[in-house]
């Protein structure tokens, strides 16, 4: 098994459908009335988040709480992160707790694997800077593979700021090794220019949303941030919702079974249309539900065994 | 799927139980369980992973065949309750799978292949308090080859083989198994 | 004065000679010496000049200082080093460049040489003076607001101009601000994988194809610091066809090292302009095999751990250079001692203007020399640096070379490898 989790990429086929089989496990457990399991007695869990996000900051917590880990949260608010010690520092700290295992949100690419190379526990990449967030890729596939029944062969469109989104790098390396076919779609200028040889070289790359919505299994909408307007990247919402916003007459080019997803926040009326978001195709929802399913079962492979 | 085995295949073992033998074992576990149960009435067998799973829909079907009556069967995997993981590799995740009237006020028989420690009923018995409340517990398996380390015997027991701790016990079942019906021990590898 | 004769030193890969050097200058013939240094196998360069050194010092004097950044550059087998202006205060005055220049004196290690920058505290806005640091007794030739791109085209042009009054020369840090804002590393397909902001080729390209239609259009000269892409490289060699005066340099870094590195998020990686791609490697070897690329020129860049034991996005960017500036040249070029001569040593003294370096080492010449081992191997050891700072990208590396003496002017700045002081 492997000791972090900091890209998508560090999971093969095998290692990737046994967490999503064992997310499967944890899922059924969900239901019953005692939620809480044993199996992480006695080992403890940091949250070490550097940027805001209670949603996966609780989804985390959640996941690790139900295995009976001890969590500590460390956000940057309140901690002598804020105060400006170094990310080392911070780790010899936590590494002088004892954490088995450090779950790190951070707005600079590749924080985890520097934080790796200075804790002996293992280190979940929560999401940093426009690299990757590996476990929000899992809980996609999860959320696919339990909608529609498989990945291997289901094509997949990721729509929007493909650049800036670490969803959409750790989407796209997951579902290529699980034997998706991938189509990254947006604006040229939000698309980087080596994509597809950079991440997965059978992935396809369109500028044009219409033309690939009647053959998607799954579209995976992006958050869009609008300030990336004031850096020229799009000149407008309204343009750009236009051009890329799933509307309710693109979703009725959709196939009948394809599905609708977002990572969430949403931008309402940006890249998505409130009745989209609110259709039964939508995802959204469920995809909270499964996060903790994923984290569980990524939490359980990394920390269940001998270190 | 059964997870594979380690070195015990090319050392040759000494066969406990051929195949008809575990046949005729299955059989006699089935009729004490009627027979003890007075007739299976308001009973569940959970079967533990691997090969207590099929163990159990074996004895099912046999109860079946003596007496005509369904006794629902599920599994019970206890995976995430064992208080050796950190001893191992990190395990896969066997099914859990309850049958759909569930667990309360029943008499639940947890169906195991090999009674060893003990460590196993131990953590099977947690899983199932997480799981519902059933009226009793009892413990079929089909080989206790001793050595005890926690205060659990067994209601039904197939065949009592005395071991030495170095040695092994090794359970094929066709369903898990390739096809093949038997149990085995292995002598220490020296 | 102490005098010592090299036996058996074979100079610039020629057959083995005895080399006397006594009162500062190589001897006419052999003679009897104070000291001799048995030089066999050992080959001898004149001393290497080095056109890109960052010192620190004022300012960051935990990182580097001039005393110690000159003992990195003796013991690298070099005898003049260039200081870049990006100190704090800034070197934009006479006061400061003459303070640089008397604590290279007082060190006496090697000859610092200051840089003066092209712009009132390397802003881009209005020029420094450059005429009162050209006549300080710094007689600083070199300008540069290096870190920075003299990026307005107009004051790019004046100072162009401006520094032809006393044959100054403009050592531009090309990098289009615009395009390269919240830059991390090489645009390229890593920089996609890594998701960390790309730098791209065309910001470098585009200034350097600015600026030597700007120096061709006033007549001055330019040069161009740490080239580091193919684009450039067709760049420059156009413009040295039509006679355009231009220079460039290139850093040992550039030569041997990719953006592929940045994999491991270490910043010890991370330098400006960035590490580029297997391609451009090639493209900068061969231009500097040709020419195209005039020097290598270190960018010696130390920085304080914490400015890089940290998040990528974080850290400075820079690289320590001058200890195994030579190895790796080595190590690329192979042993071509006349061509490593020429564009470590002569062509940057004559790009500076500054005699009594890079000479041959013909009697009656100033005796700065280094002298090489070039069969002994070393493994790079960061803890072994004499600078101040540990941030080499090369620890670990076996590299070859061994840098075995120093002479700056017939006194040994190096012996056994060792600083003398």
């Amino acid at each position: 098994m492997i000791k972090h989790l900091k890209s998508a990429a560090d999971l093969d086929a095998a290692t990737a459908t046994l967490i999503l089989d064992t997310a499967g496990e944890m899922a059924a457990l969900a239901g019953r009335e005692v939620k809480k399991l044993p199996t992480l007695r006695g080992r403890t869990v940091v949250n070490l988040f550097y940027e805001d996000s209670t949603r996966t900051r609780i989804s985390f917590e959640a996941a690790a709480k139900r295995l009976s880990a001890d969590v500590i949260n460390f956000s940057a608010k309140g901690s002598s992160v804020s105060k400006g010690e170094s990310l080392k520092d911070t780790a010899l700290t936590l590494q002088a707790m004892g954490a088995d295992a450090v779950v790190i949100r951070h707005p600079a690419s590749g924080a985890p694997h520097r934080l790796a190379s200075w804790v002996d526990g293992s280190v979940i990449n929560a999401g940093d800077g426009t690299h990757e967030h590996p476990t929000q890729a899992l809980l996609d596939a999860y959320t696919m593979r339990s909608r529609l029944g498989k990945i291997e062969g289901l094509k997949v469109a990721i729509v929007g700021d493909v650049l800036h989104s670490r969803v959409a790098r750790s989407n796209v390396l997951l579902l290529t090794t699980l034997g998706a076919h991938v189509t990254v779609v947006g604006p040229p200028t939000l698309i980087p220019l080596d994509v597809a040889a950079a991440l997965a070289p059978g992935i396809k790359v369109t500028y044009d949303l219409d033309s690939v919505l009647a053959d998607s299994d799954v579209v995976m909408m992006l958050r869009v941030q609008t300030e990336r307007m004031q850096d020229s990247y799009f000149p407008s919402a309204r343009e750009y919702s236009r051009r890329y916003g799933l509307d309710a007459p693109r979703m009725r080019k959709l196939p009948e079974h394809a599905i609708v997803m977002h990572p969430g926040p949403m931008n309402r009326g940006m890249e998505i249309a409130p009745e989209v978001a609110d259709s039964s195709r939508s995802t959204i929802v469920e995809q909270v539900a499964n996060g903790v399913s994923a984290r569980m079962a990524v939490l359980y492979l990394l920390l269940g065994g001998k270190a | 799927m059964a997870p594979p085995r380690a070195d015990t295949e090319t050392v040759p073992g000494k066969v406990i139980l051929s195949g008809s033998d575990l046949h005729r074992v299955v059989d006699r576990i089935a009729h004490q369980i009627l027979e003890k149960t007075s007739g299976a009435t308001g009973t569940v067998l959970l079967g533990i992973p691997t090969r207590g799973v099929p163990l159990a829909h074996r004895l099912a079907a046999r109860i079946h065949a003596f007496e005509g009556i369904d006794i629902p069967v599920g599994a019970l995997d206890i995976t995430l309750y064992r208080d050796d993981l950190r001893l191992h590799a990190t395990r896969a995740l066997g099914r859990t799978e309850i049958p759909g009237d569930g667990l309360d006020g029943r008499r639940v028989i947890l169906v195991d292949d090999v009674l060893f420690s003990g460590r196993t009923v131990r953590a099977a018995l947690d899983a199932l308090s997480d799981v519902g409340r059933p009226s009793s517990v009892q413990l079929a398996v089909l080989v206790d080859r001793g050595h005890r380390e926690l205060p659990i015997r067994a209601d039904y027991v197939g065949k009592n083989i005395p071991t030495a701790l170095s040695e092994k016990v090794r359970v094929s079942l066709a369903e898990t198994d390739d096809g093949v019906d038997e149990v085995k021990l292995y002598g220490d590898a020296a | 004065m102490t005098s010592y004769l090299l036996k058996g030193v074979s100079v610039l890969g020629g057959s083995p000679t005895d080399l006397l050097i006594k009162d500062g200058v190589i001897a006419s013939g052999a003679g009897k010496a104070d000291e001799t240094i048995d030089a066999t196998g050992l080959v001898a360069l004149p001393g290497l000049v080095d056109l890109h050194t960052h010192l620190r010092e004022p300012g960051r004097e935990d990182a580097e200082t001039v005393e110690t950044g000159s003992r990195a550059a003796a013991l690298g087998g070099y005898t003049a080093v260039f200081a870049m202006a990006n100190t704090s205060p800034v070197a934009d005055t006479a006061g400061v460049v003459e303070q640089v220049w008397r604590l290279g004196r007082e060190a006496g290690l090697v000859d610092v040489q200051p840089i003066g920058a092209v712009t009132v505290g390397l802003a881009g806005k209005q020029m420094a003076e450059l005429g009162a640091m050209a006549t300080s007794a710094a007689n600083v030739r070199i300008f540069s607001d290096d870190g920075h791109c003299v990026a307005d085209p107009r004051l790019m042009r004046r100072a162009l101009e401006y520094v032809k009054a006393f044959d100054g020369i403009i050592a531009q840090h090309a990098e289009e601000p615009r395009l390269t804002e919240g830059a991390q590393m090489h645009e390229g397909e890593v920089s996609t994988r890594l998701g960390l902001t790309g730098w791209p080729a065309v910001a470098e390209e585009a200034i350097i194809a600015r600026d030597v239609l700007l120096a061709e259009h006033v007549g001055s000269r330019l040069h161009v610091c740490h080239v580091s892409t193919a684009g450039s490289v067709e760049v420059l060699r156009q413009a040295k066809a039509r006679g355009v005066r231009v220079t460039a340099e290139v850093t040992p870094h550039h030569l041997l090292l990719t953006d592929e590195l940045a994999a491991s998020y270490d910043p010890v990686y991370k330098v400006n302009p960035p590490l580029r791609t297997a391609k451009d490697v090639e493209a900068l070897r061969q231009a500097l095999i040709e020419g195209v690329i005039d020097i290598v020129a270190t960018d010696h860049a130390p920085h304080a751990v914490e400015d890089k034991e940290c998040e990528w996005a974080y850290a400075r960017p820079g690289m320590v250079g001058l200890e195994t500036a030579l190895p790796v040249v080595l190590s690329v070029l192979g042993e071509q001692w006349e061509l490593i001569a020429e564009r470590m040593s002569r062509a940057p003294a004559r790009i500076a203007g500054l005699t009594g370096h890079g000479t041959d080492l013909s009697p009656g010449s100033p005796a700065n020399l280094t002298l090489v081992d070039p069969a002994a191997r070393r493994v790079v050891d960061p803890a072994e640096l004499a600078s101040r700072s540990r941030n080499t990208p090369y620890a670990g590396t076996t590299l070859p070379g061994r840098i075995v003496a120093t002479f700056l002017r017939g006194e040994p700045t190096v012996l056994d490898g060792k600083a003398v002081k």
